[in-house]
């Protein structure tokens, strides 16, 4: 069951074609790593695939209405705003709100999805500290939390795991293909190219705003593909732990 | 939370008792109380029906008003020094109703006066909103902020300066200051249809400035539409404080204590917020016009005087937390 | 006129603390001869010079008098030549002698004694008995003593006959002055004695503002007043005179006597008082006949 379909997605700005006839489809338990270099796209692809920014082409995302949209896909920018105060409960809580009526209170479902949330991302003790206290890390945390609790089929995340330190990265990268083994499926962008081969099941790579390469990390981590798209020589192996992936130098730039 | 609910309506009942019973008249509480039910035939009931009761009503509603957007702008604009009266909203208001008497325009129609006040609210909450940009950066804000009331208020005072009207001149203080000093059953009729609506519209945010705690992006992906969340803002904003000023004049700082002083009480949710705001913002301008009345009974002490002695403080402290921020 | 006591208390230390020079002998304005070309250039004393001066003698008024609004000659104040108060326009009429009142514009008074113009100033009438007082200094000021004297004769004598129709102390109905910013005159002034003088107790005295003061609204509507006289509004709106559509007033007006109204013959310390007076106890004895 197809859960996103995109086909021809183009976006100008100006001059700059920012984002070229990107067309991709994903299905169930699928955890999708978007990698490119800064400046690729990879904001604006996933931005433009929900609606947020207008765009040429079609995605199966944005043309749902509004609420319908929230209950299919959530959302993790990049940018870790908490504008006021609150608890961490209570931050984690705003996911449910497209699930929720006007005026509704929290129901059964909603406390059991906030409660796993919490349990998933350990953050039990951080329950009634104020968000805006906590250190750059446990807020992003807090708010892949707050994305989980949403509960959503799918879930599109910009760069979820910058600024954890790698225990917690290799949690919450373990987290998302959870979610692919349980059948719901996760886009996430991502500038570690190591975890990327490591848990992602998928890797899409952007390169000035097409998609240049769709397929298992194998196919796509290619020397070819990293001269050219990343402007690096990488070691990359299949070992009995797993593969391996650690870039070793910089070639192509001046 | 419900407490806090049910610690401020006790309040908020207390004080429009405490409205009713204290005036010049100085009839005893309960013989007062009593004039106000039962037509006595004394001139008691007729002060009590027509002199107290509609002061304390639009204590209470304009209260109401100032504190439920003082919250709304803050939660929209994601920042606590926003206030209709500091930014400007409530000197255009003041501009539309002053143009409104002035023309004539407010004797001619029923209800001119308060829809050319909420006209002139409306301008000045887009100009604040245009100038202050997506994010509502303090800076921004507050000199946004600076030239609209400025502008309002200068050509406010121009138009009053060309009436023929030998008292117009000096009633710009009235209209900068805000006073609930002799208003009647009439200016409630006036004020109540536009603020009853201004409170159901800015009542329907509540959702959407929840979302709004992480970021415009992240809030319209929770499925909040911005745009009618904008457009609600704007018309309930204007509804409530064009109303409200184009009665009582410019009271400014109740939008700003209100909030800042609550929300603690409901763990900083900028949803919960409005209705508390509203409960606050009644009680505290009840208080206000009960000060005014007790302090200084014999001279029309203006309210804003005392909002601003109790706000300004306030608003300086806020500044000077939030400075960095600001640098 | 509807000057405040706190205004005029405060420009009368002005005045006082004016430089000796400024006033010596020009205030008196006595000229020797009789003056053959008079401007009067306050309201007040363009009504009192018209009353008084001679065939000829008054060449121009305040361009107010012409103004049905305030005036109470309108009609013959359009006899004479306008004047805005202006002292190069009064220079131009080459006048003989200049009537102000004492809140005309003291640079141009200044400006006019400076050319060697022979100005005299009148204090406005803050009660019945000044307008004896003024009529017979204007007399004086237009070489009409005579004139003065018998206008005098017969407002002291129509005075006391109006006198004897009014009810005796403890009888007498109740009237309250309210206008602008609620501002309610009392026994000592004017308007109040003309009040008093057609058979009312004041509401103002009771609350001890005699020289007149703010009366909040609530204590107007306890005293439950027989009378309410507000008097006439500016053009356009003020939130000042608001108060006097209030409903509270309304009803007040409604249930207070009929015909009690303040007009033109109210703004000045004139003989015209008389007439309202007259009108004023004309309008309590149909009242309280119809009562009884």
């Amino acid at each position: 069951m197809t859960l996103l379909s995109v086909s021809g997605l183009t976006m100008e700005r100006g001059k700059h074609m920012i984002l070229r006839d990107v067309s991709f489809s994903i299905g169930k338990g699928e955890l999708i790593g978007l990698i490119g270099s800064n400046g690729a796209g990879k904001t604006t692809l996933l931005r433009a695939v929900l609606g947020l920014l207008p765009a040429a082409g079609h995605s199966s995302l944005a043309t749902l209405p509004q609420r319908a949209r929230a209950r299919q896909a959530a959302w993790m920018p990049q940018a870790r705003e908490v504008a006021w105060p609150v608890s961490v409960e209570r931050l984690v809580s705003l996911g449910r709100l497209p699930h929720l009526g006007a005026g509704q209170p929290i129901g059964r479902t909603d406390r059991a999805a906030i409660d796993g949330a919490i349990a998933d991302m350990g953050l039990e003790d951080f329950r009634h500290r104020t968000a805006t206290d906590l250190s750059g890390g446990e807020l992003a945390r807090v708010l892949i939390a707050r994305t989980l609790a949403q509960d959503t089929p799918l879930v599109l995340a910009d760069e979820p795991i910058a600024g954890l330190d790698p225990a917690h990265q290799i949690q919450t990268m373990r987290l998302f293909a959870g979610l692919a083994v349980a059948g719901r499926s996760a886009v996430v962008s991502i500038h570690d190219l190591g975890l990327a081969a490591r848990h992602c099941t998928r890797l899409m790579l952007l390169g000035g705003g097409r998609l240049v390469a769709d397929g298992a990390p194998g196919d796509v981590l290619t020397p070819d593909n990293l001269t050219e798209h990343f402007n690096i020589i990488a070691h990359f192996a299949q070992t009995e732990a797993g593969p391996i992936f650690q870039p070793l130098d910089v070639v192509g730039m001046d | 939370m419900s407490r806090l609910m049910l610690a401020l309506s006790a309040l908020v009942l207390a004080l429009v008792a405490a409205a009713l019973v204290i005036g010049p008249a100085n009839a005893p509480y309960g013989d007062s109380l009593a004039a106000l039910f039962v037509d006595d035939g004394t001139p008691l009931t007729l002060v009590m029906r027509e002199i107290r009761l509609p002061r304390a009503i639009l204590a209470l509603v304009i209260g109401a008003s100032l504190g439920m957007a003082g919250a709304a702008m803050q939660g929209y604009l994601r920042n606590p020094l926003a206030d209709p009266g500091l930014i400007g909203v409530s000197a255009s208001a003041a501009l539309g109703a002053v143009l409104a008497i002035q023309t004539g325009l407010a004797a001619a129609f029923a209800f001119g006066l308060p829809l050319a006040a909420l006209a002139g609210a409306v301008l000045g909450v887009l100009l604040v909103l245009a100038l202050a940009g997506p994010r509502g950066a303090s800076i921004t804000l507050i000199l946004a902020g600076i030239v609209v009331s400025s502008l309002a208020g200068a050509l406010t005072s121009l138009v009053l300066n060309l009436s023929p009207n030998p008292f117009a001149a000096s009633e710009i203080v009235f209209w900068m200051m805000g006073s609930l000093a002799d208003r009647s059953m009439d200016h409630v009729w006036l004020a109540l249809p536009l603020i009853a609506l201004g409170l159901a519209l800015l009542a329907t945010l509540t959702r959407g400035l929840d979302a709004l705690t992480l970021g415009e992006d992240a809030a319209q992906a929770l499925g909040v539409d911005l745009t009618r969340l904008r457009l609600t803002l704007v018309a309930g904003t204007a509804a409530v404080v064009g109303a409200s000023t184009a009665v009582a004049g410019t009271i400014g700082f109740v939008g700003l204590v209100v909030p800042h002083l609550l929300r603690p009480f409901v763990g900083a949710r900028p949803g919960a917020l409005l209705w508390a705001s509203a409960l606050g913002g009644a009680a505290m301008l009840l208080a206000a016009d009960i000060l005014v009345r007790v302090v200084l009974p014999t001279k029309d002490l203006k309210l804003g005087v005392v909002t601003a002695l109790v706000g300004a403080p306030l608003f300086l402290h806020l500044i000077y937390k939030t400075r960095r921020q600001m640098a | 006129m509807r000057n405040s006591r706190v205004i005029t208390l405060a420009l009368g230390a002005v005045l006082a603390a004016a430089p000796a020079g400024a006033q010596d002998g020009a205030d008196t304005g006595v000229p020797a001869t009789p003056p053959e070309r008079v401007v009067s250039m306050n309201l007040c004393t363009d009504q009192l010079a018209m009353m008084l001066a001679d065939e000829g003698q008054l060449h121009s008024v305040s361009y107010l008098s012409q103004q049905a609004r305030g005036s109470a000659l309108v009609e013959q104040a359009r006899q004479y030549v306008p004047n805005r108060g202006l002292a190069e326009e009064i220079y131009l009429m080459a006048p003989d002698l200049v009537i102000a009142g004492s809140f005309s514009d003291r640079t141009t008074l200044d400006m006019l004694r400076r050319l060697d113009v022979p100005v005299a100033v009148f204090e406005p009438a803050g009660s019945l008995a000044d307008i004896s007082d003024r009529l017979r200094r204007m007399g004086e000021v237009l070489h009409r003593e005579d004139a003065a004297a018998r206008m005098v004769a017969r407002f002291d004598a129509r005075l006391a006959e109006l006198a004897t129709q009014a009810p005796p102390e403890g009888d007498r109905p109740s009237a309250a002055l309210y206008s602008a910013n609620g501002w309610s005159s009392g026994g000592r002034t004017l308007p109040g004695q003309i009040v008093t003088a057609a058979g009312f107790d004041l509401v103002a005295d009771d609350f001890g503002l005699a020289w007149g003061g703010f009366l909040p609204l609530e204590l107007l509507a306890m005293s439950d007043p027989d009378a309410v006289i507000t008097g006439q509004s500016y053009p356009a709106d003020s939130r000042a005179e608001e108060i006097l559509d209030h409903p509270v007033v309304a009803h007040l007006k409604r249930d207070s006597m009929r015909g009690i109204v303040s007009d033109q013959d109210w703004s000045c310390g004139t003989p015209l008082v008389l007439d309202a007076i007259a009108r004023l106890s004309n309008a309590r004895l149909a009242a309280t006949g119809a009562r009884r």
